[in-house]
């Protein structure tokens, strides 16, 4: 009987010859990614640390991006606490303010890998399924247990197999995709299972992977995984990745899963997430004309290039509209250097748009670009919770970056395929 | 002992603003701003014993684990919920928290019924009714036994399990 791919990491990586759903295993993890968050998580540790150490130098990937410059003397404090921590234990991989938003690290950086297991104190390091790698949130708690010890255990949870056949239009994107999908599964329809993308995926770029593997989450998903492709391996090549064939896994042929689904990917039209939930998903004719007072593009989600491309195509020698305002946030430095070269970023300040540093921002509501009461954002983020960005009287809609192009041109709601370039 | 009841797709913003994430850590910071933006009466009135009665998908959205420890710090004797999500179940089993998975439980519910918890026995009473839940497998007993995940950590590294996990 065939095997998923949970089922194949978890058995090579619980050194078993095969694992059945529902099994729990221990797995010693090749990455711990943590962010501000490792003040908190090694605050409860101190004097294991001073006892113990750390069980490897090269298990902590640490990126500061969530509130970043300091926008408080705690944050500040925070930060403080982890370069001294990174020094003390010689932490191998840090990244320091301004290198990006750490799920684009992991992934731009190489140290997400096909067939590896990954966990970090954030629930979107689902993403890093987008190079086929087992990669999962957990807490802080957890990750103070697995700075100390090295090892964690799974269940091995069951897999929906999502296939996606043929081709997007024009200006829809992965983004409509996944909100599609969130839309008809629900927010809890993926639950402590797995999620396999298959189909004609050649039809999607990494950019659009990453978009639909950062949101599996939204659908409760443990991991969100496509296969490694020609497309995989461009992107391995291009970044100076090395990846063995051994170190590919993909599910067998004949695996067996708990639920398939079936994507016609010209059939996906434009949507929007309207709040407070990922999954109350709607057309846009639904919600046309809905003034927007802010418009965010950026983030872990739909913070790389091509998301600025098709944001850039929109409104090149146009103007956002006075009513509204359109905050810009790439997900790396070296996405805001490549957009910066190909002048995605100027056509887009010309325009009218506010550059934010490279790293969360807005999306989490602890700074920078929060809402008032009564205000209403358009976001390519991924996540519309009440009370997300700073305030629980605004409102949040979720939308691909070509839908919030459209709509900061005409501060309200619009179909980014009726705008032409 | 009261009985807090909510919907479904409580999320972690609801349970504790993002707002605080980075500036809130400890049970006494975390205590003030539970449940803020869902029942602003909830941290004034919470008391030792008391258990919450949700729906579905209870605690989804992000990772942040201030939920779970403040619940627990609070006297929380139990989440009683349709579901959990993932995430929100393993961080509440490293703080100790009781989660019981029991949609009858919860349909069964109405507001003037007293509830009697046996963890022991996986038994909850509703009123006149009584419903069954599963155990926590093994591995997750253990943890919940040791009062959470780092003090079952301190014990194992204490016994030297930590060689073990270099290899």
């Amino acid at each position: 009987m065939g095997r998923t791919f949970a089922q194949k990491v978890l058995a090579k990586k619980s050194g078993q010859e095969s694992v059945e759903i529902g099994q729990i295993v221990t797995v010693k993890p090749d990455h711990l990614l943590t962010h501000d968050n490792t003040a908190a998580i090694i605050g409860k540790i101190g004097p294991e640390l001073e006892k113990y150490g750390v069980v490897r130098p090269d298990l902590n990937i640490i990126v500061l991006d969530h509130v970043i410059p300091a926008a408080t003397e705690k944050n500040a404090a925070g930060h403080k606490t982890i370069r001294e921590f990174v020094k003390k234990h010689k932490i191998q991989n840090f990244f320091d303010i301004g290198e990006g938003i750490c799920h684009q690290i992991v992934y731009e950086k190489g140290f997400a890998r096909p067939g590896m297991v990954i966990v970090g104190s954030d629930s979107h390091t689902c993403s890093y399924g987008a190079v086929g790698t087992f990669a999962t949130g957990v807490d802080r708690t957890e990750s103070a247990s697995l700075i100390l010890t090295g090892e964690t255990w799974f269940k091995v949870p069951p897999t929906i197999k999502i296939t996606l056949q043929g081709k997007l239009q024009k200006r829809v994107t992965a983004k409509d995709i996944i909100l599609t999908i969130i839309g008809d599964i629900s927010a809890d329809g993926a639950g402590y299972k797995a999620v396999e993308f298959h189909g004609d995926i050649q039809n999607l770029t990494m950019d659009g992977r990453f978009t639909m593997t950062n949101m599996g989450i939204e659908m409760g998903a443990k991991i969100a995984v496509f296969p490694v492709d020609e497309i995989t391996q461009q992107f391995f090549k291009s970044h100076n990745i090395i990846v063995q064939p051994e170190e590919i896994v993909w599910a067998d042929s004949d695996a067996v899963y708990e639920r398939e689904l079936t994507y016609d990917l010209g059939q996906i039209e434009p949507v929007i997430a309207a709040p407070h939930t990922v999954d109350h998903v709607k057309s846009i004719a639904e919600l046309a004309d809905k003034t927007v007072h802010q418009c965010l593009l950026g983030t872990c989600t739909n913070g790389r290039l091509s998301d600025f491309q098709v944001a850039a195509e929109i409104i090149k020698n146009k103007k956002i509209s006075s009513e509204t305002r359109l905050l810009i946030l790439p997900a790396s430095r070296s996405i805001m250097q490549e957009a910066m070269k190909a002048g995605y970023i100027n056509t887009l300040i010309e325009a009218g748009a506010v550059l934010l540093p490279p790293g969360c921002g807005p999306c989490l509501g602890a700074h920078q670009g929060a809402l008032a009461p009564g205000e209403r954002c358009l976001s390519t983020a991924n996540r519309n919770f009440k009370g997300r960005m700073g305030c629980k009287e605004a409102e949040i809609y979720l939308a691909s970056p070509a839908t919030v192009a459209a709509s900061a041109l005409a501060g309200k709601i619009r179909d980014p395929r009726k705008e032409v370039a | 002992m009261r009985v807090w009841k909510y919907g479904d797709d409580i999320n972690t913003d609801m349970l504790f603003p993002g707002k605080y994430t980075y500036t809130c850590s400890t049970a006494e910071e975390i205590k003030p701003h539970l449940l803020e933006d869902l029942d602003a009466d909830f941290a004034k009135q919470v008391q030792t014993g008391d258990v919450i009665f949700a729906g579905k998908n209870f605690g989804c959205g992000s990772s942040r684990e201030q939920p779970a420890l403040g619940l627990k710090a609070v006297g929380i004797q139990a989440v009683v919920a349709k579901s959990f999500s993932r995430i929100f179940y393993r961080a509440s089993t490293n703080q100790g928290l009781l989660l019981i998975e029991c949609p009858e439980a919860v349909d069964a519910f109405k507001d003037s019924d007293i509830v009697e918890i046996h963890a022991a026995k996986g038994e909850i009473k509703v009123g006149e009714q009584s419903f069954s839940f599963p155990k926590l497998p093994p591995e997750m007993m253990a943890i919940m036994d040791a009062g959470g995940l780092l003090p079952y950590t301190r014990v194992k590294l204490a016994r030297g399990k930590r060689l073990e996990a270099r290899g």
